[in-house]
């Protein structure tokens, strides 16, 4: 709290009170709540940000490397697979947006398989599945539904894996976590405007004789709201500030986050990321003023 | 510079005022007296816009009240110093601020030998620093007087400015209102203190007006 404080002092020091801020009475205890609130906000508000940007990350990631790929599982008893491998092999030469395939050796698929079974397993007696990989050209890749049809025509044990399957849940789930770290950001948004315009609509209220006066001396509507303005305005930056650095202090000693990264691991900001939520004291300022603004020229339209 | 015409002013359904005309030109002087309750107040009111009339018209230098946008009225609020009869003040600011606020507000500077100058002739040069809720009421009144003529404003409006005065203050006021009455201010004091008017009739060609029965008279004759 003291800290807060201090950071508002020092923007109050560094933005010096005209003559307009001088005629409405100072205030201590609701100030302070403006800014406590603040801040708390720009500290939600930084974990929403990590959280659409690594959502996004993991969508990007699995919409993005995986689509690229897809796999033919080839299960047919033990004379037929080699006869079945070269129809594949033949079948996807000739399928546009296939830029190349390859099908893996015994001891590749051995490889693959040692993470899960150890590097004992006698793989040879064992009817392993064929594995054939394929990569798509980059112009849209091939047509799943077309292939899997010849590929059951001409090699029966043939199944097509265009990943897509598993991978689409996945990206949707990340895509809508990213959607709700935006609605979560713009409900931070929505509350601290109507925090600041309750506390703003609060101390106009509590002036009414200073609004009253300052009109029957002949100020403008404009005159008497910046006063309160320029107070809301540096409350919300001041406050957003310190809440800002303390989400990015708290964010920082999180595990990093990396493209690598399984997910959890991944809520955070990685490189250039970092300066996103600096956005966020300023975008507060810009609230406190609109809502401010709008509180003042309403209050006065409708009373002094 | 300022003219009502026809103008009647309604309180919740009872007529207050009724077919005022009234017409302050530029340079004029009057009392406008009556028994309280009259509507002494109220006329004042309508004349810087702080009412608007039920019905008739009010002209503030040239423009239509009903025309003036909420700056307008700021504006010509600016051109009319007023004596409020509950002369508020913002009390967080010293005596001094509070009498400089009319130029504060309008973007000027007020000169600080001006302000002395006026603090002192109001007597109100040791209180400078004073806060208004520690002064009394007749300080309070002499300070509402200095507030409203620091503009200059080309007009005066008064709401019993002698009320919380003695005599003797309540005759320095009304020197210092011929005096500016002279340089060519319109001047309009509500009050219903005889005696002040009858001092002021030797100093200045003041013409009185008297609301009797929702409406406005000439008086005169009869002082």
């Amino acid at each position: 709290m003291r800290r807060l404080i201090f950071a508002q002092d020092l923007l109050m020091r560094f933005v010096p009170a005209t003559a307009a801020d001088r005629v409405v009475p100072p205030t201590g205890y609701t100030a302070m709540l403006t800014t406590a609130t603040a801040a708390a906000m720009a500290f939600l508000a930084v974990f929403a940000l990590a959280l659409s940007l690594a959502a996004g990350r993991v969508a990007d990631r699995w919409s993005d490397a995986l689509t690229r790929g897809a796999t033919i599982r080839i299960s047919a008893p033990a004379e037929q697979v080699a006869a079945q491998t070269q129809a594949v092999m033949a079948i996807l030469k000739s399928t546009p947006g296939v830029l190349d395939a390859r099908a893996f050796s015994v001891d590749e698929t051995k490889a693959l398989l040692q993470p899960w079974f150890g590097p004992d397993l006698p793989v040879d007696s064992l009817p392993l599945p064929q594995l054939i990989e394929i990569r798509e050209s980059d112009g849209g890749g091939f047509d799943p539904e077309a292939l899997r049809l010849r590929l059951t025509a001409e090699a029966p044990g043939a199944v097509l894996d265009d990943h897509l399957r598993w991978r689409r849940p996945l990206a949707q789930a990340a895509e809508r976590l990213r959607l709700l770290g935006l609605m979560s950001l713009a409900l931070i948004g929505a509350v601290t405007a109507a925090m600041i315009t309750l506390a703003a609509q609060a101390a106009l209220a509590a002036n009414g004789q200073v609004l009253r006066v300052l009109r029957l001396i002949g100020a403008r509507d404009s005159y008497i709201a910046r006063a309160f303005v320029r107070r809301y305005t540096l409350r919300a930056l001041g406050g957003a500030a310190a809440g800002t650095v303390l989400g990015m202090i708290a964010l920082a000693f999180l595990p990093a986050a990396s493209e690598e990264g399984g997910f959890l691991s991944g809520v955070g900001f990685t490189g250039l990321d970092w300066l996103w939520p600096l956005a966020i004291p300023p975008l507060a300022a810009l609230v406190g003023f609109g809502a401010t603004r709008r509180a003042a020229l309403r209050v006065l339209r409708d009373g002094a | 510079m300022i003219e009502l015409e026809g103008v009647s002013q309604s309180y919740g359904g009872g007529e207050l005022l009724s077919g005022i005309s009234l017409r302050l030109a530029p340079g004029s002087f009057h009392f406008l007296t009556g028994p309280s309750g009259a509507g002494k107040t109220t006329m004042l009111k309508l004349c810087y816009a702080d009412l608007l009339p039920t019905s008739g018209r009010v002209t503030l230098f040239g423009q239509d009240v009903r025309d003036l946008s909420r700056d307008g009225v700021a504006e010509a609020r600016r051109r009319i110093g007023v004596v409020h009869q509950d002369c508020q003040f913002l009390d967080h600011l010293s005596l001094a601020e509070n009498i400089g606020l009319p130029l504060t507000v309008a973007g000027r500077e007020a000169g600080v030998a001006d302000l002395k100058d006026l603090l002192g002739w109001v007597g109100l040069a040791a209180q400078a620093r004073s806060l208004p809720p520690s002064l009394s009421g007749g300080e309070r009144q002499r300070a509402a007087l200095a507030r409203a003529i620091i503009t200059s404003p080309d007009v005066i409006l008064a709401d019993e400015p002698t009320g919380n005065l003695d005599w003797d203050m309540s005759l320095k006021l009304l020197t210092l209102l011929a005096e500016l009455n002279r340089m060519g201010k319109t001047i309009l004091i509500a009050t219903h203190d005889l005696n002040l008017i009858r001092a002021a009739k030797s100093q200045v060609q003041a013409r009185v007006l008297r609301i009797k029965d929702r409406r406005l008279q000439l008086a005169g004759a009869d002082l």
